[in-house]
């Protein structure tokens, strides 16, 4: 059951939340130029990214979408799908979490993972239209490195944790069960949890 | 309009509680002392005390004062490690407690606790509407159970259980039996001879009294220790000044609830067969959660295919309607509401889910209200729901 004082939201996101911008009406994509979808309905929240392209100079002239997620992810993905109308298919790629937190007047901290699909599913849309349009050499795999080889855990599976609340290591180990084995990894680790706290806590 | 439609997270406070309360505001003195000011609050203590063992059939002096339903939980799981052989437990000869897996958090985690310091806990299932089988409770049961703890009444999804039968297989087997029923005590009639159980609990805040007060019935002879030590308070039971004023409103919320319940539980049902009703019509694609008929009166529980509930919580809120979600998100964690997984719903009903519990100032003009709220607010989630755009699991279904 909700806790109270968990969504100290701000008026910016209050606003997109009650009033999102570019809802994508009905079922139709077809006259879209890149398609993303991530997330699934089991883990309780799923994310489509759809976008129009110039294709002469490679910007986004339309984005819309459609979730299944809370106010975070709904406010977050208006405020995405607002923010890269008009930016370049690589500029758009590069926003970050934070960028949009920002943009939003800032997210409680348990909600910035929930605005983390949006981006996603961008990068998805922006890939899939690199292979539809013969540019699949352009598509921006992102890049996996596995840390921890005995539990087979990722950097992106440390950035998720850290944006779903891990401060220490010891949190890092908690949700992730990473270096609980051979303990080697320990050291790639710690850096990587710096830097994802930086990145999007500032911290 | 202002809705509040969540009484089962807390309650307004009574009128005739408040004004008790306000006029008790000048009663300062400690009950532990001799003078006429000590005299006085000791008087309210024991009075509310008196009131509260009338409520469930139980002596007075079966009447602990504590801070609230949790502290009264915390408290009887930890009767089961003692260092006496006086515990609970036996000094370890009856090492198991079984419990649900629908408890408040303040049971399981409590238990979960336990088991580090030497317990052994067991779950019981519940079915698709929260209900506990007995069959199961039987298997469990042997000479190494010293407690078990069943809810009367669920926070979620208001499913009641019957704590008689289930006390009755319990002492046979010779185990202490506990039930929580901060939900269920001035809901339901309660009286502790009738379902015979050794330790019940009670909470302020659910039935229209104040917070930060609770009261935890021990049947007498039942091996005790206190959970917070350090005072001759509640007999030696419970050390801590009393929380007089709170006490205080706990005996006049009890009293008023005496007064109040039976007709409105007829109210209720009326209410919430309305509203059930009336959402069946306006709304597709929607589970309710929890038993039909053996269940509260003012508690509905229901699902929305292909909607999160934390998005509709907080769009109501913005209507003015209070309700409360069994949605993973609301609560921060990726997982969704405990009870509802234990009911066998799958994950998507889980996270769509929310909670609609009515009081007794609820009116049939407020569930009009949801009602006229609710289908838009469902609708406009839907309308931006990948559940239900092309290859999404509800498409097919339209």
């Amino acid at each position: 059951m909700l806790q109270a004082g968990e969504w100290a939201y701000s008026e910016k996101l209050k606003e997109h939340f009650m009033n999102p911008k570019n809802i994508l009406q009905g079922e139709n994509t077809d006259e879209f130029d890149g398609v993303g979808m991530e997330g699934n309905l089991q883990c309780g929240d799923q994310m489509m990214v759809v976008i129009k392209v110039d294709k002469e100079k490679e910007v986004i002239t339309d984005c819309q979408w459609k979730t299944y997620g809370c106010a975070s992810a709904i406010a977050s993905t208006s405020v995405l799908s607002e923010m890269v109308k008009g930016k370049t298919l690589d500029e758009a790629f590069h926003i970050s979490p934070k960028e949009v937190a920002v943009e939003l007047g800032g997210l409680p901290d348990n909600k910035i993972h929930c605005s983390v699909l949006g981006d996603k599913a961008l990068r998805a849309a922006i890939n899939d239209y690199y292979t539809r349009n013969g540019m699949a050499d352009k598509v921006k795999k992102e890049q996996v490195k596995v840390i921890c080889q005995c539990m087979n855990i990722t950097d992106h599976d440390i950035e998720d944790a850290v944006l779903e609340g891990a401060r220490t290591y010891f949190e890092l180990q908690e949700r992730t069960k990473l270096g609980t084995v051979c303990g080697q990894c320990k050291d790639e680790a710690e850096v990587l949890l710096e830097k994802f706290k930086h990145i999007h806590f500032g911290v | 309009m202002k809705v509040y439609f969540d009484h089962n997270a807390t309650t307004p406070l009574h009128p005739e509680v408040k004004k008790e309360m306000i006029a008790a505001m000048e009663m300062f003195g400690n009950p532990s002392s001799m003078h006429a000011y000590g005299r006085e609050a000791r008087a309210n203590v024991e009075d509310s005390r008196r009131k509260v063992a009338d409520f469930i059939g139980a002596h007075d002096d079966e009447i602990i004062f504590v801070g609230s339903g949790s502290e009264a939980n915390n408290t009887v799981l930890s009767l089961f490690v003692c260092a006496t052989n006086q515990c609970v437990g036996g000094c370890g000869m009856r090492s198991t407690i079984i419990t649900t897996k629908i408890e408040h958090p303040c049971v399981l985690e409590t238990a979960e606790c336990l088991v580090h310091r030497g317990a052994n806990v067991k779950y019981l299932d519940v079915d698709r509407y929260g209900k506990i089988d007995l069959d199961q409770l039987q298997g469990m049961l042997g000479s190494d159970v010293g407690l078990v703890s069943v809810m009367m009444a669920n926070n979620e999804i208001g499913t009641l259980q019957d704590i008689e039968a289930i006390t009755k297989m319990v002492h046979e087997s010779g185990a202490y039996m506990h039930t929580d029923a901060v939900q269920a005590v001035g809901k339901v009639p309660v009286d502790v001879r009738k379902l015979g159980v050794d330790f019940l609990t009670i909470s302020g805040h659910k039935i229209y009294g104040p917070k930060g007060v609770g009261a935890l019935f021990v049947k007498k002879g039942i091996p005790y220790c206190p959970l917070i030590r350090g005072g001759h308070q509640e007999r030696g039971r419970r050390a801590g000044t009393e929380n007089t004023l709170g006490i205080l409103g706990l005996g006049r919320a009890v009293e008023m609830r005496a007064l109040e319940m039976p007709a409105e539980e007829e109210r209720m049902l009326i209410l919430k067969n309305a509203l059930r009703k009336g959402i069946e019509e306006r709304i597709d694609d929607i589970y309710f959660n929890g038993h039909p008929t053996d269940a509260l009166a003012g508690t509905l529980n229901v699902s929305f295919s292909g909607v999160e509930g934390e998005s509709v919580l907080l769009y109501l809120d913005l209507e003015g309607i209070a309700v409360s979600t069994g949605s993973a998100c609301a609560s921060g964690s990726l997982d969704p509401s405990h009870v509802l997984l234990a009911t066998g719903v799958n994950a998507e009903h889980a996270h769509g889910s929310i909670r609609i519990s009515m009081g007794r100032e609820s009116t049939i003009e407020e569930v009009d209200y949801l009602l006229e709220v609710l289908p838009r607010t469902i609708k406009k989630i839907r309308n931006m729901s990948t559940a239900y755009i092309k290859g999404g699991v509800h498409a097919a279904s339209r």
